[in-house]
């Protein structure tokens, strides 16, 4: 699976200075996709997703981020040894991305045509050496891609500022300007969660044809369970900057076996109706201190001696579900 | 029926948009336009609404934030356009509001002991500070805190915390009506679990009724007794949870209930499968005529853009505002029978008609 992923993230810590001391952010984080595949990571807040997806991104700046251990590859290439002009053409040939609100993604001062031209422009210069392209062609291109995206009126949409369109509008925007020099992944953090539901439906049905049609590979980075569960095929939960389960979509909204996937799943509420759960006791622990063994274990409620001195390595609970907790090491142990 | 606890009657709400040197006024936001809708003693009513919607001003209306343009609030009765000045303060007990972001709610450079005794204060509750010190006490244990949270700030708090402490303050005058306006989206879902577990449980202990205000459906579907959908302003379908999410009949309704992310396949059997999958919401300032959302509607027809639907009884408290309703009603009934003479139950309408 090495060979075809496209992104390759391997036991990859993330640590942070902080006045309290080293914070360990990420601790041993290994996740992949592969080409054309659609990833989904989740997780609640502060679990770590931005900064294992920042650190994919190549744009997390050591100072102050340290990466003590791991390696991050991108299509076979090391994006944490890489020189910064280096990282920039892996970026652009393999990776783009989708912001959360697009509202802040998008420069207010320039109008929509000027910041798509940009990205079209950068695309010819540094991905593919195709030289200087001339202001009609590059236009065509824009305009393409925001037909691609089923904007009305693409030429009007071009001359108009960001403030002008409706939030769906901008994130169909951004979506075209992500798509147009044809990534190989597309990392999508949250990208429908500053919709009405409704909207947003309307972008995650654009954004799943679209990547399918081009056989892009989809990272979803989202704390949406319905979202992820409606969008992907893979997932992994993260919880305190370890991956706890991963397995296909299915099996894992089906049959959760991690106890905080478990909490997480039955703290949603849901259509049918039924009471919701309790939630999960105790709160997420800093990051400075974190538990030792289990990150989870002091909010287990199926905890045991062992979770609190080592770390739970994966194992493997069915053909293609992993899972990260000693109540599945050898038979229950 | 008993006499409802809160009862709103026609409200409407406009906001002037001026413009221009002088200011003139040009056009109106009609934020709230005719919604009427009652709240049973005791009863969770749920207004469900995507943003733009208007359920926030129905919200800031009833907790007399803002004046209505027009129509009636009663509260155990009384007509609150008729408050006086006198009044007005034992009005401010009995209706508490929650707000959706406890970081704006609460005021950063005040302990939360002093957040807690402002109300006290305000209203003469507790003589001496000792006496309001030993209530803080006690709304700190109602929202299952620990009173060594007394002296911190809302910056070292989290989420959820905050949320607890903006509840404890609604709580401090010993409100019998809370107006919940979006309380748990800005949180996880793991502390949204515990916080709407402990608005059921303060609901049953203090003899609570909630008018909870969000866009989420799976929440309103769990929590709430009987909810009105809202759409640019105006309210199109109402009725009781079995009604909206069993036999919906708006469009706009089967739209909402199809377009939200469900995590199982239970769900998924409760879903429309016809919704309209096109178009954006419209500006409230100049909403589309007749019906607002005929421009959106799979199964709208020329008098839709013309005339305002009046509401119809499709059931027993299930109002529908749509000029096909009974037509959908009885085709959403004859599916219903359909799916059960087929003995699958996996078509549009989970089978089985609920207690009529």
């Amino acid at each position: 699976m090495e060979e075809r992923a496209i992104l390759d993230i391997r036991d990859l810590h993330v640590w942070f200075h902080v006045y309290e001391g080293v914070s360990r952010v990420l601790d041993g984080v290994s996740l992949y996709v592969r080409g054309g595949e659609h990833v989904g990571l989740v997780g609640e807040t502060g679990c770590g997703k931005t900064v294992a997806m920042k650190t994919a991104m190549g744009i997390l700046r050591s100072p102050p981020a340290l990466f003590p251990q791991g390696q991050v590859l991108l299509a076979g290439r090391d994006v944490l040894k890489a020189a910064p002009i280096e990282l920039l053409r892996m970026k652009g040939k393999t990776i783009s991305m989708i912001f959360q609100d697009p509202l802040t993604a998008l420069n207010p001062v320039f109008t929509v045509g000027q910041q798509i031209i940009d990205v079209i422009r950068f695309g010819h210069r540094w991905i593919r050496d195709d030289g200087a392209l001339t202001k009609t062609k590059v236009r065509g291109i824009a305009m393409e891609a925001l037909t691609s995206v089923q904007l009305p009126d693409p030429r009007r949409i071009l001359s108009l500022y960001p403030l002008e369109l409706s939030g769906g509008m901008r994130q169909r925007v951004l979506i075209a300007m992500a798509l147009v020099n044809r990534p190989r992944l597309l990392i999508a953090d949250e990208p429908g969660s500053a919709l009405d539901v409704t909207i947003q439906a309307q972008i995650l049905s654009l954004l799943k044809s679209l990547v399918k049609e081009a056989g892009i590979a989809v990272l979803l980075i989202t704390h949406d369970l319905g979202v992820v569960r409606e969008t992907v095929e893979r997932v992994y939960i993260m919880y305190a900057g370890r991956v706890v389960e991963e397995g296909p979509t299915v099996e894992i909204f089906d049959d959760p076996k991690h106890p905080y996937t478990q909490g997480l799943l039955s703290s949603v509420p849901r259509l049918t109706g039924e009471a919701l759960a309790e939630g999960i006791p105790g709160t997420l622990s800093d990051y400075t201190e974190a538990p030792s063994g289990c990150r989870f274990h002091p909010r287990c409620p199926q905890a045991m001696e062992k979770c609190a001195q080592q770390k739970p390595p994966m194992v493997k609970v069915s053909t293609k579900q992993h899972v990260a907790c000693y109540l599945y090491h050898g038979g229950g142990g | 029926m008993s006499e409802p606890v809160l009862k709103v009657e026609n409200l409407v709400k406009y906001f002037p948009v001026r413009s221009g040197l002088l200011h003139k006024i040009v056009a109106h936001v009609k934020a709230v336009d005719k919604v009427s809708f009652d709240v049973q003693k005791g009863e969770i009513f749920g207004l469900i609404g995507e943003s733009g919607s208007g359920k926030s001003t129905v919200a800031k209306t009833i907790v007399q934030i803002y004046n209505p343009t027009s129509g009636m609030i009663y509260f155990n009765g009384q007509n609150l356009s008729k408050l006086t000045k006198q009044t007005i303060g034992r009005f401010r007990r009995e209706v508490q509001m929650v707000f959706q972001d406890p970081k704006s709610s609460l005021n950063p450079r005040r302990s939360v002991m002093s957040i807690l005794e402002d109300p006290l204060i305000i209203h003469g509750i507790g003589k001496s500070r000792v006496e309001r010190k030993r209530i803080i006490h006690t709304l700190l244990g109602q929202v299952e805190m620990s009173s060594r949270y007394m002296y911190k700030y809302p910056s070292a708090l989290s989420g959820g915390e905050r949320q607890r402490i903006a509840i404890a303050r609604a709580l401090a005058v010993n409100p019998s009506f809370l107006v919940l306006d979006e309380p748990t989206s800005a949180l996880d879902v793991s502390v949204q679990a515990k916080l709407i577990n402990l608005f059921l449980r303060l609901k049953k202990e203090l003899a609570l009724s909630y008018l909870f205000i969000t866009h989420n459906l799976s929440l309103v579907r769990t929590i709430a007794a009987r909810a009105g959908v809202m759409y640019l302003g105006k309210i199109y379908e109402l009725g009781t949870m079995e009604m909206l999410f069993g036999h919906p009949v708006h469009p706009y309704t089967k739209t909402l209930i199809a377009a939200t992310p469900v995590v199982s396949k239970e769900e998924e059997r409760v879903k429309p499968r016809e919704m309209s999958k096109e178009g954006e919401i419209p500006s409230p300032v100049n909403p589309p005529g007749g019906c607002a959302f005929h421009p959106r509607c799979s199964v709208a027809e020329s008098r839709c853009s013309q005339e305002l639907p009046s509401p119809v009884k499709v059931g027993p408290g299930h109002l529908v505002w749509c000029h096909r309703a009974e037509e959908l009603a009885a085709r959403a009934e004859e599916l219903v029978a359909l799916t059960q003479i087929n003995g699958e139950s996996r078509r549009t309408q989970p089978g089985g008609r609920v207690n009529t």
